[in-house]
């Protein structure tokens, strides 16, 4: 940005309270504040009462500190801790409905999801719909090889992601 | 565990609270309340004639007393018109608590009749919104709602309470307990970052304080005092922050800022060290925030830790209580601090310092002008006196030129800038003071937004003074486009209507114009001893500009002086 800070993608996991309002009141901040969220996602965490949510966000430096800052001031916010790329597992799962007009395009396919380690989670006469999970980097690779095919839809969770080992986010 | 309704257990769970005022209108969804407040006694209705000047009512009180303010308002219109008050108590960090009614549970998401989604509108202007989904959860959601609205960085809380919750009748339970895990404001410093921030200090050569609003909601201005004193560094203060020191300090610069006056923003732009205390730099107390204070070394205190970085990066960032933050410093510097020979920023403070009184003697001239009419408020109010003002050339008169003494005496509404909030403002501070004299100092154009009230003033029994500017024009709007518009006047001029004489006794109060000085002081003097809210109108030319002015997104040296 302006002062020559580096733009990079940055992981954050928020742990939310989990009830009604909540992912309104923090999606409402990005919005208001204008941070560029590239994925959200939320689900339910090891404690009933709280969710677990995943932001990537793209930016520099003091604008992933401001990120932060401005989710720990939510009363519904527990805790914030930003992810060390390094030590931590992030995956996002893609559904992918792929065109499959002929056999040879169909054992191509099936070929490469197999590769990919992806599943076939629904055979139509002239579509394939495939489950693939991995991080962003693998689900982009397999979208840029399905391209050719003609891709009909794609549907992605946006990351999830957890530090490794013994390191919890629960805790301080 | 007792039974009663959901109304009853709300009025109990305020009075937990020590609310004895309410500021508000009712309305159908709301009435089961009001049935209960009819056979209330220690809590004090006060009925407003709109509900945006229930919210500010509730805003001055709470200014005026450091308590949480209360206003209350039906669903939907009464709810949506609370809005711009909410939004005003958050941009100045105001605990206010606002009740509204909501449709009946069943009814909320089916476009009822009067049915406003509040609770999303004021996501991003509350602290924090509450929606009751059952009579039960009454006395746990009101307590957290005022220690919410009153700790750390303070601000407005929203309580939604649907129709049928009011009715309904459960088995209550009062608990004093708050337990909210992703709500632990910080109140201590870093003791590390007191140290390094008395290191600083130690090496200042030409020191400046800037007290903003926290240093007087955290109750820190003798800490500031002390400070400042210790240091022989001048004190500049935000609009907020105005009242934090005593403007005859000797060390007071008065505000910064884009109507700052000459000595504070020279002082801060010339600082080696600022020390930035309950402030968040707004844009237009730093001007362009690349040339803010470009050789200085900033320590920011501020009880959100937001604020740190959001608009101005500092040196030393320290999250904590201004009060205890202000403490910690002045302990370690008093072990360590050895008086220093401070006399040339003394004396280029005291140079600038007159400077700045040559700006308001130029001023003089014929008719009245504003500056001088705030120089003669000052004299006949006592030190106690409460100010409110407007929005616009009256509220920068008054910041500029209206010296204020006292922490919790000067109450204006600097963030959102809502003209029409000084005048509910007032209402709102003479209930929480209704010993001292409170003075609302207005324009036309701000008085007539919110002038109804003058209902509830009159009604009340709540006197208060409204000094209104009369200039026949919008204007601070008037200014800009004179100054950066090429005069091209357009949607500014009021045409001297209404009259505010026959307005304020249409309403049953008094109305009095003053033409020249001595008038005014006469005047002045009628209303401080009548017993009925006194409106003053006072003839200015429409030509006059707020002065000195730094041209929006400049560097505060820019100062315009004529």
């Amino acid at each position: 940005m302006c002062m020559g800070l580096e733009e990079k993608t940055y992981m954050i996991s928020a742990i939310v309270e989990h009830k009604p309002g909540v992912l309104f009141t923090i999606s409402n901040m990005f919005r208001r504040r204008g941070f560029n969220i590239e994925s959200i996602s939320v689900g339910a965490s090891e404690q009933p009462d709280l969710a677990r949510m995943t932001i990537t966000i793209k930016g520099d430096e003091s604008i992933v500190e401001q990120v932060i800052k401005q989710l720990r001031k939510i009363i519904s916010v527990v805790k914030v801790s930003l992810l060390d790329p390094r030590v931590t597992v992030a995956r996002e799962l893609a559904l992918i409905k792929v065109n499959t007009p002929d056999t040879k395009t169909r054992s191509d396919v099936i070929n490469y999801t197999e590769i990919f380690k992806g599943h076939i989670v629904d055979v139509a006469h002239d579509s394939l719909i495939i489950e693939i999970t991995g991080d962003e980097d693998k689900i982009n690779a397999f979208i840029e090889l399905m391209k050719p095919f003609g891709i009909k839809e794609i549907a992605r969770t946006g990351i999830a992601a957890l530090p490794r080992g013994m390191k919890s986010t629960i805790m301080e | 565990m007792v039974l009663m309704s959901g109304a009853k257990a709300l009025l109990e769970a305020l009075k937990r609270e020590k609310v004895k005022v309410i500021f508000g209108i009712p309305g159908g969804a709301i009435l089961p309340v009001y049935d209960e407040l009819f056979a209330e006694t220690d809590i004090t209705h006060i009925l407003m004639r709109h509900e945006q000047c229930a919210a500010h009512a509730a805003d001055g009180y709470a200014r005026a007393s450091g308590e949480v303010g209360v206003c209350m308002s039906t669903s939907g219109p009464g709810a949506t018109n609370l809005v711009t008050g909410i939004a005003n108590a958050f941009m100045d960090s105001s605990p206010i608590v606002a009740i509204t009614g909501q449709v009946p549970r069943a009814l909320i998401g089916k476009d009822a009749f009067q049915e406003a989604d509040i609770i999303g509108i004021t996501t991003p202007i509350t602290k924090c919104n509450f929606q009751v989904r059952s009579a039960a959860e009454i006395p746990k959601i009101v307590k957290t709602a005022f220690y919410i609205a009153s700790t750390g960085r303070r601000g407005p809380v929203l309580i939604d309470l649907p129709r049928d919750v009011q009715t309904e009748e459960a088995q209550i339970e009062f608990n004093d307990n708050v337990e909210l895990r992703g709500y632990k404001p910080v109140y201590d410093p870093h003791p590390l970052q007191i140290e390094k921030a008395v290191q600083i200090l130690l090496q200042a050569e030409r020191p400046v304080i800037v007290a903003g609003g926290g240093v007087i909601a955290s109750n820190a201005c003798q800490e500031v005092i002390a400070l400042a004193e210790l240091l022989a560094a001048p004190v500049a203060t935000t609009l907020m922050g105005k009242g934090a020191v005593p403007e005859n300090h000797p060390l007071s610069v008065g505000m910064l800022g884009m109507h700052g006056t000459v000595a504070a923003n020279y002082l801060v732009q010339d600082a080696d060290v600022l020390l930035a205390v309950g402030m968040r730099f707004s844009d237009r107390t730093t001007g362009n925030f690349k040339t803010f204070c470009p050789n200085g070394k900033i320590i920011h205190i501020d009880i959100d830790a937001s604020e740190i970085g959001k608009n101005i990066k500092p040196y030393i960032p320290i999250v904590a209580d201004a009060k205890r933050a202000l403490q910690a410093i002045y302990r370690q510097l008093l072990e360590k601090f050895r008086k220093k020979e401070r006399s040339a920023w003394l004396e280029r403070m005291w140079e600038l310092k007159r400077m700045h009184e040559e700006v308001v003697k130029s001023n003089d001239g014929d008719g009245i002008k504003p500056p001088a009419l705030m120089v003669e408020i000052r004299k006949i109010l006592p030190n106690e006196a409460i100010i409110t003002t407007e929005v616009g050339q009256n509220q920068m008169w008054a910041a500029l030129y209206l010296k204020v003494y006292k922490p919790r005496t000067f109450i204006s509404s600097g963030g959102l800038g809502t003209m029409g909030f000084g005048f509910p403002a007032a209402i709102g501070a003479k209930v929480a003071c209704p010993n001292v004299p409170v003075v609302d100092i207005a324009g036309d154009g701000s008085f007539i937004m919110t002038e109804q009230d003058l209902a509830t003033s009159v009604a009340w029994k709540i006197p208060v003074i409204v000094i209104v500017l009369n200039n026949s024009i919008l204007g601070m709007v008037a200014q800009w486009q004179r100054l950066f518009y090429g005069r091209r006047y357009f949607a500014v001029h009021l045409g001297g209507i209404p009259d505010f004489v026959k307005l304020a006794e249409a309403y049953g109060a008094q109305g009095i114009r003053a033409q020249s000085i001595e008038e005014f002081r006469r005047a002045l003097k009628t209303a401080l001893n009548s017993d009925v809210t006194t409106v003053i109108d006072v003839p200015i030319s429409s030509e006059e500009n707020v002065l000195p002015m730094v041209p929006p997104g400049q560097d505060l040296k820019n100062l315009m002086l004529s």
